[in-house]
């Protein structure tokens, strides 16, 4: 093995290096902190990504993309990933600040010095271009949000919560890692480019090929709450704090993404005949359960996490295109549904009244309307959003994924998806009769917010705006997507 | 021949030697057991509960965890240890193992200034 | 060889009677003492497969470290009650109906699957610790830096979830 280190490598993986330093940082700065100076260490924390996003800018088009011994692709394709991300953990920083201070969190810095560890393992997932990388990406990805579900420690769901999803979240990393072994035994190596090399070669055996494709998606759908792998989601979104929630159902959920959608087009490509069918049958299963599981659920979070699960399906369609313009189709969903997500929790973290937990029954949000019309406004944009109605951003996420998806002759597929969208219009649409339609029950104290202000403003711009002029976005994502 | 051969056969040797230990006394050793002698004596009554297990602090399950950590970590350091002999790349694994000892002493110094290390 | 033969055999049948201890042992200690002694075979076994890292990876991680671990567990939990739990006869069917499934499975993928093709080193070649170090210090130097952040993340998670002082 010959082995060159260069300062090119450093400067390639600089964002990371930036992270987990300053992650490092802020678990210093927090012993440091008295308790209502706490949010300091939520400041540094985006000060830290914002000089992460800096370094990523300077890598765009790199000429070199492979770094560290062919560890980590630096392509545009995980940049694109990476900046949604950055997106992500920024706006999930500023929804803590005030939600930590309500629940009585605000003594532990460690709650936002977690987040941004975990997004050192998100942005390792959507360079990886190893199945070692990747696998402790996600690892490095997870293990925080373990224990952030349980932050709220008096609260026994939020134990029984977190302790689902770590036990899943263990049986799933095994049944990964078991899939990944194998591929190894196939193909000596666990280079992604290397594997594609091996399989398109085409002497190994097709059993064990299967069962590791299996072993692998269903390791992979796990992470990214598709349907028969999807039963901690429920619990782990209602119990976890509600920043935490959004965090995962946003950030961890678009980097499985990045790291499926890589691993099944860069490696196993050479297979698609063999996994495009088991995907399928995911995606559809995962749109059906979660949207018609969704109508039944009477807390906000959980109906949520019922949703997410159901846009999952969406998003995995794109991959079962296999095609570069799928691939696309799935980084706008994600980015798009980032925002209109994290808007919705904004929304549902401003209902919070101090002292005791509210806006979480969908009950709470009768006549909101009444009472405060421009919160009301931007709620009903982003469920607009999320149920895929014009001219809303997602409604344009699906289409590129529709479209990508007849393009390659999946008219069946197609056809489900829009099925299941109806369905969803249903749950949506609900909160906003109850909105608009319904008289107030009580009085509502919302909470006013700087932060949770900058919040929605950005989310609302970002949905109508991408909803409105989604070409030059789209464009971006086409050029960096994998598989051209 | 397979390699620390010699280790192997130590450790067969201690596990019969520990076994027979074990199987000499249950056949040779009196064996006189009755009801009172074999239930746990708690002030003279009798037992209630868990008596017999005692109370255990959840400390010694941070201790325990804080272990396994650092464990990991010296594992690492035997490769390194047996390759620092190499010239050619020693200086540069050198750094490399500094940088993982101190990511990880941070979080030493962050558990001691926690008071994850004290007892009381 | 014939020596290294019937090793094999004695470190495997070891392995395999103190693993069926450890499922069918009412009291969870004597099963965490036979899980100590399994462990052990299987480091003993890496060991004739010429890998002597991995059987000390296998001591010092699985029972050095992980087996303690299982011992609190098992002080925290109540032992009378874990040993009175049994499996109800009724469900005793559906048990060996999944056994024998996942029997037949792991047959075929070894016997029809092809698995003797794969081969990842040499037959009889000693995998050094040098070799393990070399590798894992230049080709894989980003993984392992990734490592002592995923140790310093589970050792913060685990004082996170023990220590609640407020202030």
């Amino acid at each position: 093995m010959n082995f060159a280190f260069s300062i090119q490598d450093v400067l390639g993986v600089l964002p990371e290096i930036i992270i987990a330093l300053g992650a490092c940082a802020m678990l210093i700065l927090d012993l440091f902190l008295e308790r209502d100076k706490k949010e300091w260490v939520a400041y540094l924390g985006i000060f830290v990504v914002i000089l992460a996003a800096i370094a990523s800018w300077c890598l765009i088009n790199t000429a070199e993309p492979y770094v560290m011994g062919r560890m980590m692709v630096i392509d545009n394709y995980s940049l694109f990933f990476k900046f949604t991300f950055y997106l992500a953990t920024i706006l999930t920083l500023l929804l803590s600040i005030n939600y930590a201070k309500s629940a009585d969190l605000d003594y532990r810095g460690e709650f936002y010095t977690l987040m941004i560890f975990s997004l050192c393992g998100m942005l390792v997932m959507a360079s990886g271009s190893n199945l070692i990388t990747i696998y402790l990406g996600i690892e490095l990805m997870a293990l925080p949000i373990y224990v952030l579900v349980g932050f709220l420690k008096n609260d026994t769901r939020s134990n029984e919560g977190a302790m689902k999803y770590v036990i899943l979240g263990g049986f799933a990393s095994g049944l990964l890692l078991y899939g990944m072994s194998l591929i190894y035994g196939l193909t000596g190596t666990t280079d992604l480019a290397g594997i594609n090399a091996a399989l398109s070669a085409g002497t190994v055996s097709p059993v064990i090929l299967t069962l590791s494709i299996v072993l692998m998606a269903a390791g992979f759908c796990f992470k990214l709450a598709g349907f028969p792998f999807h039963m901690w989601a429920p619990d782990a979104y209602q119990a976890a704090p509600t920043p935490v929630t959004a965090f995962m159902a946003v950030a961890s959920k678009g980097a499985a993404f990045a790291a499926i959608v890589r691993v099944f087009l860069e490696a196993l490509y050479p297979a698609y005949a063999e996994w495009q069918m088991i995907l399928a049958v995911i995606a559809v299963l995962s749109m059906f359960y979660g949207n018609t599981v969704a109508i039944m659920q009477t807390n906000i979070k959980r109906m949520l996490a019922y949703s997410s699960i159901g846009h999952a399906g969406y998003a995995l369609l794109g991959l079962v295109a296999g095609t570069g313009e799928g691939s696309a189709a799935i980084m706008f969903y994600i980015l798009v549904y980032t925002l209109m997500n994290l808007g919705a929790f904004a929304v549902i973290i401003m209902m919070r009244k101090t002292g005791k937990v509210a806006g979480d029954s969908i009950y709470d949000y009768k006549g909101l309307a009444k009472n405060n019309k421009v919160v009301a406004l931007v709620m009903l944009i982003f469920l607009f959003s999320l149920a895929g109605i014009p001219p809303m951003a997602g409604f344009m996420g699906k289409l590129y994924i529709f479209m990508a998806l007849i393009n390659q002759g999946y008219i069946i597929l197609a056809v489900l998806g829009i099925l299941t969208t109806a369905i969803a219009a249903f749950f949506y649409i609900r909160i906003v009769l109850f909105m608009y339609m319904k008289e107030p029950e009580g009085e509502f104290d919302l909470v006013k917010s700087c932060a949770l202000y900058i919040v929605i403003a950005i989310s609302v711009i970002g949905v109508i705006l991408l909803g409105v002029v989604p070409g030059s976005l789209m464009e971006l994502a086409s050029k960096a997507a994998l598989l051209l | 021949m397979v390699p620390y051969f010699s280790i192997l056969i130590m450790m067969g040797f201690v596990g019969i030697l520990g076994t027979a230990a074990l199987v000499m006394n249950k056949i040779m050793g009196p064996k006189n057991f009755y009801k009172d002698k074999l239930s746990p004596w708690e002030c003279g009554m009798p037992p209630v509960g868990d008596a017999d297990r005692g109370h255990f602090k959840v400390h010694y399950f941070l201790i325990a965890i804080l272990f396994i950590v650092f464990d990991v970590e010296t594992l690492f350091l035997f490769p390194w240890a047996v390759l620092l002999a190499d010239k050619t790349i020693s200086l540069f694994i050198f750094f490399e193992m500094i940088i993982f000892l101190v990511i990880l002493a941070v979080g030493l110094a962050y558990a001691w200034k926690k008071g994850a290390l004290d007892w009381v | 060889m014939l020596i290294e033969y019937i090793l094999f055999i004695i470190f495997a049948v070891i392995a395999i009677m103190s693993s069926l201890c450890v499922v069918t042992l009412r009291n969870p200690v004597h099963c965490a003492g036979y899980l100590i002694v399994t462990l052990l075979q299987v480091a003993a076994l890496f060991l004739l497969c010429r890998s002597p890292f991995l059987a000390v990876v296998q001591v010092f991680i699985y029972v050095g470290a992980v087996l303690v671990l299982f011992l609190f567990v098992v002080l925290l939990i109540d032992v009378k009650k874990a040993s009175m739990e049994i499996f109800k006869p009724k469900h005793r069917p559906l048990a060996y109906g999944v056994l024998a499934i996942l029997l037949i499975e792991t047959l075929v993928v070894i016997f029809v699957g092809g698995l003797e093709k794969i081969r990842l080193a040499a037959p009889g070649a000693e995998v050094k610790v040098e070799t393990i170090g070399r590798e894992l210090f230049t080709s894989y130097i980003f993984p392992f830096e990734i490592v002592s952040v995923v140790l310093l993340v589970a050792m913060v998670g685990a004082i996170v979830m023990a220590i609640d002082r407020r202030g």
